[in-house]
């Protein structure tokens, strides 16, 4: 508990990463008030087609349906969030386990495996993403499995070196000379020592996985059940002369979340990371 | 002779040699991997994988079904079929386009000059612009123009491709009306070969802004912390008590140094500029593979999106060798083989 306020006063020392935490507090709130705040259904037809923004009855104007564009922007926070923050838990399940397993064992299942993950690195994950979506229906869950099978190999080359780093620790070999499993010294002793680094890059794939899960709704390969801010400005481009709102507002909001996430992984990264932070901010 | 005998008498020549052969099995590695892969998804896409491959073109039409059935010969057990597939890939035989009524490779063909002059020219001038700003902003840490340079960077990166490309446009082509919106080149209109670069150049502004923003961002931000790394150790010290000029230092010693991590980096991203560029060319109505790939996926048309997947993936493999060759021009200690 001590601990956890220690690492919270720190946090808060950066004010990057607190105006991060600020705009991305704004962000889950709009997802989770929105059925209060916009009790009509985001695919409904509110008002005229083509209001115009702060003019009467919609905030941020309507939409070619009559649509209102803020409600959609609401109930598209929910889909970003939900997305971004599941998509980067499959990716962490699969990377940690395959860097845990290379490093730990190391030798020709390191080997191998880190082929693979290089592989991986090689081939365009956004066209494999779209790839695996076209093919597997564009449903809920088929964009959150794809988005993590392209984003996990980062994750797995992350695990691996510093299981490798810890591997050769005193402490661990102690924990294996004492005849522990390897499933208990990876659980017990590694991983919770190399949990901050996975921690950060985490919290920024989030924010990479809604950059992706918006470039795939925009090309239309979102759930088409779902409201989200990627197939808003899909849905504007063909009316882009007449109504700029369409498109401007939920980029606008992709921008924020996106940015706050940002600031606030590198402001854990300064926290949890105080000795390497200095080198990782650029990569 | 050996690898090692060639590494060590021929020199720098051999080195090319070794790493042109190197790459030339990573090509053909990723393309059977891709090759597998493909395969395993057309089977694992829900329904008959015949219509799967017919897209949505032959939806209803039996004797459709029963060419694509037996062209792709999948009444034969799976490790038949798996091989036969990969025989064709290696072959370039991509297979056929229903949709088009074309074969995928004379398709991809044709689009693909248009793709590699975006992402190339994306690629390059994010690069040099990336991190000469960052050498601006590292070598003036604590300076206004560094915070400048570091609050923009970390705007544009969290900027979407394709929203900022709808924005460039919203902003050039609708209300100042000074660029194109989209397209390749001014249709219909008489030009000499000089014209035509020049109007094709200018259709390039906007997407190659797009494309190049997030990238610049990235190295600049890298060239920046790597900068100040550098700068700091011991060499760049005696350079300056040796009464090196400033100018010099930064040319010569620290900028060649620091740039290294950033050709890494650039390696590593190419895959994400050629990804962007599928957005990019979906907003721009750019002609090439990403915007066929969108076409496509409107379509269900499956073999278009394989070979649009396996020739992208050759694109970035291309991309990875060319900053390698960049990185041992650099940095002559490293070694063909201890770059990755």
């Amino acid at each position: 508990m001590r601990r956890a306020l220690n690492t919270l006063a720190s946090f808060l020392r950066h004010p990057a990463g607190v105006i991060g935490l600020v705009i991305l507090i704004g962000v889950v709130v709009l997802a989770i008030v929105a059925p209060t705040l916009f009790p009509v259904d985001p695919w409904d037809m509110v008002a005229a087609p083509f209001q115009p923004p702060f003019d009467g009855e919609t905030w941020l104007g309507s939409d070619m349906l009559g649509r209102d564009v803020a409600a959609c922007i609401a109930y598209g926070a929910r889909v970003s969030l939900l997305i971004g923050v599941s998509s980067t838990l499959a990716a962490l399940v699969i990377g940690v386990t395959v860097g845990a397993v290379a490093g730990y064992f190391g030798g020709r299942v390191d080997e191998v495996l880190m082929r693979f993950v290089e592989l991986f690195q090689t081939i365009p994950g956004f066209i494999l993403a779209i790839l695996l979506v076209a093919t597997l229906g564009p449903s809920l869950t088929n964009v959150i499995l794809a988005i993590g099978a392209v984003s996990w190999p980062q994750l797995a080359r992350l695990t691996r070196a510093e299981f490798l780093r810890l591997r050769s620790r005193e402490f661990v070999q102690a924990a294996v000379c004492q005849g522990q499993p390897p499933l208990s010294v990876v659980l017990r002793h590694i991983l919770p020592n190399a949990v901050s680094p996975i921690i950060v890059t985490g919290s920024l794939m989030i924010a990479s996985s809604i950059l992706i899960e918006s470039a795939l709704s925009f090309m239309g390969l979102g759930d088409p059940n779902l409201m989200s801010w990627g197939f808003m400005i899909g849905a504007s481009r063909s009316v882009m002369r007449q109504a700029w709102w369409m498109s401007v507002f939920p980029g606008i909001a992709i921008f924020l979340t996106v940015l706050a996430i940002n600031l606030v992984g590198e402001g854990l990264n300064d926290t949890l990371n105080p000795r390497l932070s200095r080198k990782a901010r650029g990569a | 002779m050996s690898v090692v005998a060639i590494t060590r008498y021929g020199g720098r020549l051999s080195a090319y040699v070794l790493g042109a052969a190197s790459g030339a099995v990573k090509i053909i590695g990723v393309i059977l991997v891709i090759a597998t892969f493909n395969f395993i998804l057309v089977h694992a896409a829900p329904g008959d994988p015949a219509q799967v491959i017919a897209g949505q073109s032959g939806a209803a039409d039996e004797t459709l079904l029963r060419q694509i059935r037996s062209a792709y010969g999948l009444d034969q057990p799976y490790l038949v079929q798996l091989a036969s597939s990969l025989k064709k890939t290696l072959t370039l035989d991509l297979g056929y386009s229903y949709r088009q009524q074309r074969t995928v490779l004379s398709l991809l063909l044709e689009r693909l000059p248009a793709t590699l002059l975006l992402t190339g020219t994306a690629f390059i001038l994010s690069l040099v612009f990336g991190t000469a700003l960052g050498t601006i902003a590292g070598t003036r840490a604590g300076k206004w123009s560094d915070t400048f340079f570091t609050i923009v960077s970390l705007l544009l990166y969290a900027l979407p491709v394709f929203w900022l490309g709808l924005m460039l446009v919203l902003l050039f082509s609708v209300q100042l009306n000074w660029l194109p919106p989209f397209g390749y080149v001014t249709v219909g209109v008489e030009m000499t070969t000089w014209q035509r670069i020049a109007d094709i150049a200018w259709h390039m502004v906007l997407p190659t802004l797009s494309l190049a923003a997030v990238y610049l961002a990235i190295y600049a931000r890298l060239m920046r912390s790597s900068i100040i790394e550098v700068k700091q150790q011991d060499f760049i010290k005696t350079a300056r008590a040796k009464g090196v000029t400033e100018s010099r230092i930064v040319m010569h010693h620290l900028l060649r140094n620091a740039i290294l991590p950033v050709i890494t980096v650039a390696g590593m991203q190419a895959g994400g500029v050629v990804g962007g560029a599928v957005v990019v060319e979906t907003v721009f109505a750019w002609p090439g593979l990403g915007r066929l790939i969108y076409d496509a996926v409107l379509q269900r048309d499956y073999p278009v999106m394989q070979g649009i997947f396996l020739i992208m993936s050759i694109v970035v493999i291309g991309l990875n060798l060319l900053t390698e060759a960049v990185y041992r021009m650099v940095d002559p200690r490293i070694s063909v083989r201890s770059v990755t």
